[in-house]
């Protein structure tokens, strides 16, 4: 308990630099919301727009989420404040999981307006209960964050970091972005064939097999880097 | 078991000597304490080797082998692509074990190897989406199709270029291989995708071959070729090992001392 009770700690620490600044949060918002509407310019027509919903949140997500991760590990470089962090009497596993935990929240904060602006914008069908949807959303965020957290602690340590996260970070997160928009799909559009099932298997295992590896790697990393 | 033709056998006699007279020719040079250029290192015999086998292969893959049931003389790029494909799966795994056995032993020349197998292995990954868009064109009728095999082989290509761009941009040594090591495995991720695509998905792509899914006397050819690229792999393999430790060298080495300038 007392490993759950550090992962915690750093989590509270991450969300309070995020109140604290709440131009980080809004910046991400915009940024989606901008992104949305951009999106929407793009495609052939409006009757398209509701087949793509499922696509714009995720899409969005991603997007978004390289900017978050890009800044949660820039604050920490800039300030030397990673040192201090390392030097803590904890293994760094729970610096990890406090980190990757403190990005999905971020991303969850994210994803719930952008779900909703995208429902004003893209008139998506809504078969599937809000469960189902934040369930997915959920596994989603936790999916994009484990992996994203340990590709940016070792983006930042290089030069031209920002332009290096999306080269590592997007081809390794094309399962979750295909597995979640085709499980979001099905919640939108009905699932006649009983399929989502898969889809949120698959992301159950990319989420199990990044918050238990990454944060093996992110010890290495963090400790000789 | 029935042992196939002589006609059919990878040497036949006439390769048979040639080959042998260029390594008995070299063996008498390295005995002699000349090594010719050819052979100035001992991998070079891998590569001697692989040539020739990959002569033979080709040769036999464009002239022996019989036509392709539903492919015609197209399928004739499978003596190339099938081969690559192995390859480039053996550079990628070999790349993810060197990586783990650096993060545990810490051994210098584990993370040049890591570059080493991950740089061939992009190289010949290359060759394999190259050459599996010319194989699509004429027998599913596009360059390029939005399925499982191809899209996982195009992203784990990526993954590994992104792990040499990543390495390019770090200049600590140590920070650099921790780094590389940990994206490597990362990345293997997307080579695990890829390698059962053919499986998790309904896909254009076939399933991985097997000497019981492959006409006999096509086996063989694949073999050969297999074996050639195996052996070239392993040369160019340890060449890029050795150009590694020769940069690695020159970082390390302390400054020429410079002529002082009279002030």
């Amino acid at each position: 308990m007392r490993g759950l009770r550090l992962v915690l700690a750093v989590v509270r620490k991450e969300l309070l630099l995020e109140w604290r600044d709440p131009s980080r949060l809004t910046g991400l918002l915009v940024f989606s919301a901008a992104l949305t509407l951009l999106l929407a310019f793009a495609m052939p027509g409006v009757h398209v727009l509701p087949d793509v919903a499922a696509g714009a949140i995720w899409l969005g997500l991603v997007l978004a989420s390289t900017r978050s991760l890009d800044q949660s590990f820039r604050t920490e470089v800039e300030n030397g404040a990673l040192e201090g962090l390392v030097l803590w009497p904890v293994p760094s596993l729970v610096i990890f999981h406090g980190k990757a935990l403190a990005n999905a929240i971020v991303l969850l904060l994210v994803a719930v307006p952008l779900t909703a602006l995208v429902f004003v914008l893209y008139h998506p069908r809504m078969h599937g209960s809000v469960v189902d949807l934040g369930v997915v959303l959920t596994l989603g965020c936790m999916a994009l964050a484990a992996p994203g957290t340990l590709v940016a602690a070792i983006a930042t340590q290089a030069r031209g970091s920002s332009a290096l996260l999306p080269v590592l970070f997007f081809p390794l997160v094309v399962p979750v972005v295909l597995a979640a928009t085709r499980a979001t799909t099905l919640v939108l559009e009905g699932d006649p064939m009983d399929q989502v099932g898969a889809w949120v298997k698959l992301l159950l295992v990319f989420d199990l097999a990044h918050w238990t590896l990454d944060g093996l790697l992110f010890s290495r990393i963090v400790d000789e880097g | 078991m029935d042992l196939p033709p002589l006609e059919a056998l990878p040497l036949t006699p006439g390769k048979a000597v040639a080959v042998l007279a260029i390594l008995v020719i070299a063996l008498l040079n390295v005995r002699a304490g000349r090594r010719p250029w050819y052979l100035a290192r001992w991998e070079d015999a891998f590569g001697l080797v692989g040539l020739c086998l990959l002569l033979d292969g080709q040769y036999m893959g464009l002239v022996d082998a019989p036509r392709e049931r539903m492919m015609g003389e197209v399928g004739r790029i499978l003596y190339v692509h099938v081969p690559s494909a192995w390859l480039t799966m053996v550079a990628f795994t070999l790349t993810c074990l060197f990586a783990i056995g650096f993060l545990v032993t810490g051994w210098r020349s584990l993370d040049l190897l890591v570059e080493s197998a991950a740089e061939v292995g992009v190289a010949l990954g290359i060759v394999l989406q190259l050459t599996g868009m010319l194989f699509a064109r004429p027998t599913w009728g596009v360059y390029w199709d939005w399925d499982p095999r191809l899209v996982s082989t195009a992203v784990m290509l990526l993954s590994f270029i992104g792990v040499l761009t990543l390495r390019s941009l770090l200049t600590d040594p140590d920070q650099r291989a921790n780094l590389t090591s940990a994206g490597a495995i990362l990345a293997t991720t997307s080579m695990i995708v890829t390698y059962f695509s053919v499986r998790w998905w309904r896909s254009l792509h076939q399933m991985q071959s097997s000497p019981d899914t492959v006409a006999s006397p096509m086996v063989l050819v694949l073999r050969i070729n297999a074996f050639a690229m195996l052996f070239l792999f392993t040369w160019l393999l340890v060449r890029r090992w050795r150009l590694a430790r020769a940069l690695a060298a020159r970082d390390e080495a302390p400054p020429l001392p410079s002529a002082e300038v009279p002030a």
